[in-house]
């Protein structure tokens, strides 16, 4: 179970990174974040994020057209 | 189903900070959202970013914002209508309203598609901390004042961006 949840189905790029962005600030470091997105761009963005940012891409997957992130923020 | 392979190493969390200008001329509704997009999620990406707002892209630092585009001369545009592409003849986009509807057509489109818009982008820029330049020379031009603009730009010329672009990592022209 994820420390938050961060809705963001429906929304285009950018929005769903920038949201996950804000969301991660309120999750305590090492800390986790599921971002649940429609955005079929958000799989190779989310990817990308972690790896500029250092937080830490647990978990990337997709179901019934929506797409299941799961963020460890960055100790 | 999962994604067999997930990369995810940091490329250098230990490195300081990128960052980015990007120089922004434009300020039709279309062309105002490829700067804003990369700024605010460079932003988002730990970068530091600088905006250098210059003839036509100053005016998106306006207080209030009533962005338009045209049709006009723009081939490339086709709105999709009842399952088709459809573009608009330079004839028809000379007929006054034509634009505004357009206009109107692209910023409902845009909200139905999940779409920030940008005032909402803006905002999260400024929210970001993204350095706003306003081209001093333009706000001559066009007699603009910063009374007339929203909180936060500082003013600038030229030297001002070639001094922020030489230490940046990715500079763009928009």
């Amino acid at each position: 179970m994820a420390d938050k949840v961060l809705d963001a189905k429906g929304l285009s790029c950018p929005l769903p990174i920038l949201k996950s962005k804000k969301a991660l600030q309120n999750v305590a470091p090492g800390g986790t974040l599921e971002v649940l997105a429609t955005d079929p761009g958000s799989v190779a963005d989310f990817a990308a994020f972690c790896r500029m940012t250092g937080h830490e891409l647990l978990e990337s997957e997709s179901a019934d057209g929506i797409f299941r992130f799961l963020i460890r923020r960055h100790p | 189903m999962s994604d067999a392979h997930i990369d995810n190493s940091p490329v250098n969390p230990a490195k300081p900070a990128k960052s980015m200008s990007i120089i922004v001329t434009k300020g039709t509704l279309d062309w105002a959202y490829p700067p804003f997009i990369l700024a605010t999620t460079a932003a988002a990406m730990g970068m530091n970013v600088s905006m250098f707002f210059t003839f036509y892209g100053l005016p998106l630092l306006l207080k209030d914002l009533d962005l338009k585009l045209s049709p006009l001369g723009n081939p490339a545009m086709k709105m999709p209508l009842a399952g088709m592409h459809m573009g608009m003849p330079n004839m028809a986009s000379m007929i006054p309203g034509v634009d505004a509807a357009a206009s109107t057509m692209m910023k409902n489109l845009m909200n139905k598609k999940g779409i920030a818009s940008i005032q909402e982008l803006r905002e999260l820029a400024l929210d970001a901390e993204v350095r706003l330049i306003a081209c001093q020379m333009t706000m001559d031009l066009f007699e603009y004042g910063l009374d007339d603009m929203i909180q936060g730009p500082e003013l600038g010329g030229a030297a001002t961006y070639i001094e922020v672009a030489s230490g940046c990592d990715i500079n763009l022209f928009v």
